[in-house]
């Protein structure tokens, strides 16, 4: 572990229309580290991974990557220089094969650009793609359209596509949204061991607190675009503004606010 | 790297086709042969539209192209004498290029609807042009004078004819390579989900000008090669509108599913209208419109469907006691 975080954050804001969607927010990831991210629907979750992968621009606010300051940056120069991500609803190449997916993801990842113009099938793509494949428990689905794939298969794809290019920062969007309770354990395994092995620096944005509880080192709470905590997480997850902001709402879904402030009270 | 290229079956089928098509050549009456060269050569635009519909984009305004390939001959004899094919088809290629290139720079950042109206909006613009200068023919255009090959002058059609087999030949093998490549793919890639492609770190725009300008490379040596065909070039059938869309018409009639598709289309369109046009001078458009109606209901994925249907008929029935493997769907 150097002492440059991987990634530094300072004052980061982002207002849409008035709508302020991320407000002073400052945080450090170290090398490695797996970090989590709570919070309920609209607090600012989504924007926050936007913004530090180049999907959206802050209204002010420094990023930097690695002591390089990464603000405003294209997301295809994100990818290049190791901060890569995956999506709240899976973006893969839904009529293409997982296998071609892959393959496309692998070509692209490589530095030499002439390679582009060898045929996408090529024997060493080819064999990356398979050990990619075993990685993530894929090979049954190598020959199947991406859109037939289920949820939770989809997202391993996606995930499997965002890590070929062996980032330093990796920022998942609720990777187990949309995915069988079963599967949820089976899949946020796989992703953190063969990250952990690669040594990628992990964010991920979790509605499921076992999974949460289970799998970081630290937690950053969201609420109305702020952090409200940034802690371990048994320290998190017991701070009462935590408690009653985020965890409240996002253990019962469906519950609204105004019935949950009245149940505190 | 010619092992690769001969074990592609397509690749190896079109050689086969476009062999075979050649010795037919040598038996055909004028007027066919005649049909065949515009099929052919409107076939090798019809590839570039296929590489954009791939993309998923489609451009109505590649008459630009096609009419300055045509022009580009034209005025290339006008201002020089010169009647050389390599040096036509050169000019051509230059000419469409670097226009495409540059036009490119704007339509890379648009798509859908937008993608189509500005690239017609733009050819329109040369419609313009030409019909309004008198230096550039007005609305007579050039007659073209007949093409010569490093100096010799044939006395029949049937070399213009090879020639344009041979570049249709190269061009089917230029793009199934292309096609192949990871390059190549990022058409699927770009029409499935772009903001993969970007995270994945490669320009969405760039992926996309690259397949711009190569359809605009193919439909200007398509332009220069039909008015080689034809003997002259005007505003109203190589740059209007209306051939544009006979463009996208052929597109669609073919499919998008191989790169022998276009030329199979573009020949038939080609025969369609004649014998439309000779049995119902009054309502061929009514024949052809019908036709194209017939193959989005019956043959959604173009006349290429249809050939592939037969093709697969063919390996089920003989896959039938070796092995239980399904028929693959569309
Ligand atoms: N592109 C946008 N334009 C306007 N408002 C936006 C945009 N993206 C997000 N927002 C707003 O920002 C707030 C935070 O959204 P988001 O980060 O998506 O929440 P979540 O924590 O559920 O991921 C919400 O109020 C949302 O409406
Ligand atoms: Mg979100």
């Amino acid at each position: 572990m150097t002492d440059t975080p991987v990634l530094r954050v300072r004052d980061l804001h982002k207002s849409f229309a008035g709508i302020v969607a991320a407000n002073n927010i400052n945080v450090d990831v170290a090398d490695g580290e797996v970090v989590g991210i709570i919070g309920a629907n609209g607090a600012g979750k989504t924007v926050f991974v936007n913004m530090v992968t180049g999907y959206l621009k802050p209204t002010s606010g420094l990023i930097e990557f690695a002591g390089r300051e990464i603000t405003g940056i294209k997301p295809r120069n994100a990818t290049g220089i190791g901060v890569c991500r995956s999506f709240q609803i899976s973006q893969v190449f839904m009529t293409m094969t997982v296998l071609e997916n892959l393959l496309v993801a692998v070509s692209l990842a490589g530095q030499d650009r002439r390679s582009l113009l060898l045929p996408l099938h090529s024997d060493e793509r080819v064999k990356e793609c398979e050990r990619i494949m075993a990685r993530y428990n894929l090979t049954e689905h190598r020959e199947k359209a991406a859109s037939t794939l289920s949820q939770g298969v989809r997202k391993l794809l996606d995930i499997a596509m965002a890590v070929v290019s062996k980032p330093k920062l990796l920022l998942l969007d609720e990777p187990t949204s949309g995915v069988s309770s079963d599967e949820k354990f089976g899949l946020m395994d796989l992703v953190v061991d063969a990250l952990k092995e690669q040594g990628t620096a992990v964010l991920f944005v979790e509605h499921d607190m076992e999974i949460v509880r289970r799998y970081v080192d630290r937690v950053l709470a969201f609420y109305q675009g702020e952090i409200i905590c940034d802690a371990p997480p048994d320290v998190t997850l017991r701070d009462p503004k935590v408690i009653e902001y985020v965890l409240g709402e996002s253990h019962r879904p469906g519950v609204d606010r105004q019935a949950m402030e009245v149940g505190h009270a | 790297m010619i092992r690769s290229v001969f074990s592609d079956k397509t690749i190896l089928w079109a050689f086969v086709g476009f062999a075979i098509l050649s010795l037919i050549g040598t038996l055909l009456p004028n007027w066919v042969l005649n049909n065949a060269m515009f099929g052919l050569a409107r076939g090798l635009a019809v590839l570039g539209l296929l590489l954009m519909w791939r993309t998923g984009l489609i451009s109505f305004g590649h008459a630009l192209y096609f009419g300055l390939g045509a022009y580009a001959v034209a005025m290339l004899e006008k201002f020089t004498g010169t009647t050389d094919i390599f040096l036509r088809l050169l000019a051509a290629l230059i000419v469409a290029g670097g226009v495409g290139f540059v036009i490119g720079l704007v339509l890379r950042h648009y798509r859908g609807i937008f993608f189509a109206m500005l690239s017609l909006a733009f050819s329109m613009v040369l419609y313009g042009v030409l019909v309004k200068t008198e230096a550039l023919g007005s609305t007579d255009g050039f007659s073209v004078s007949q093409t010569t090959f490093l100096g010799w002058r044939p006395s029949s059609k049937y070399p213009l004819f090879l020639s344009i087999i041979a570049i249709c030949l190269l061009a089917t093998i230029g793009v199934q390579l292309y096609l192949r490549s990871a390059l190549g793919h990022l058409t699927t890639s770009v029409r499935d989900n772009e903001i993969r492609v970007e995270y994945l770190g490669y320009s969405v725009a760039r992926a996309v000008h690259v397949k711009y300008v190569i359809s605009c490379a193919l439909a200007g040596v398509a332009g220069a090669l039909i008015a080689m065909a034809l003997g002259q070039v005007d505003p109203d059938s190589m740059v209007n509108w209306t051939v544009s869309g006979e463009l996208v018409f052929i597109t669609i009639m073919s499919g998008p599913g191989s790169v022998v598709a276009p030329f199979i289309g573009a020949i038939t369109f080609e025969f369609l209208r004649t014998f439309a046009f000779e049995w119902a001078p009054h309502a061929w458009q009514l024949i052809v419109g019908g036709t194209l109606l017939g193959i989005i209901f019956f043959l959604p994925e173009g006349l290429w469907s249809l050939i592939r249907r037969l093709w697969t008929k063919k390996e089920r029935r003989r896959d039938r006691y070796t092995s239980s493997a399904g028929a693959r769907s569309a």
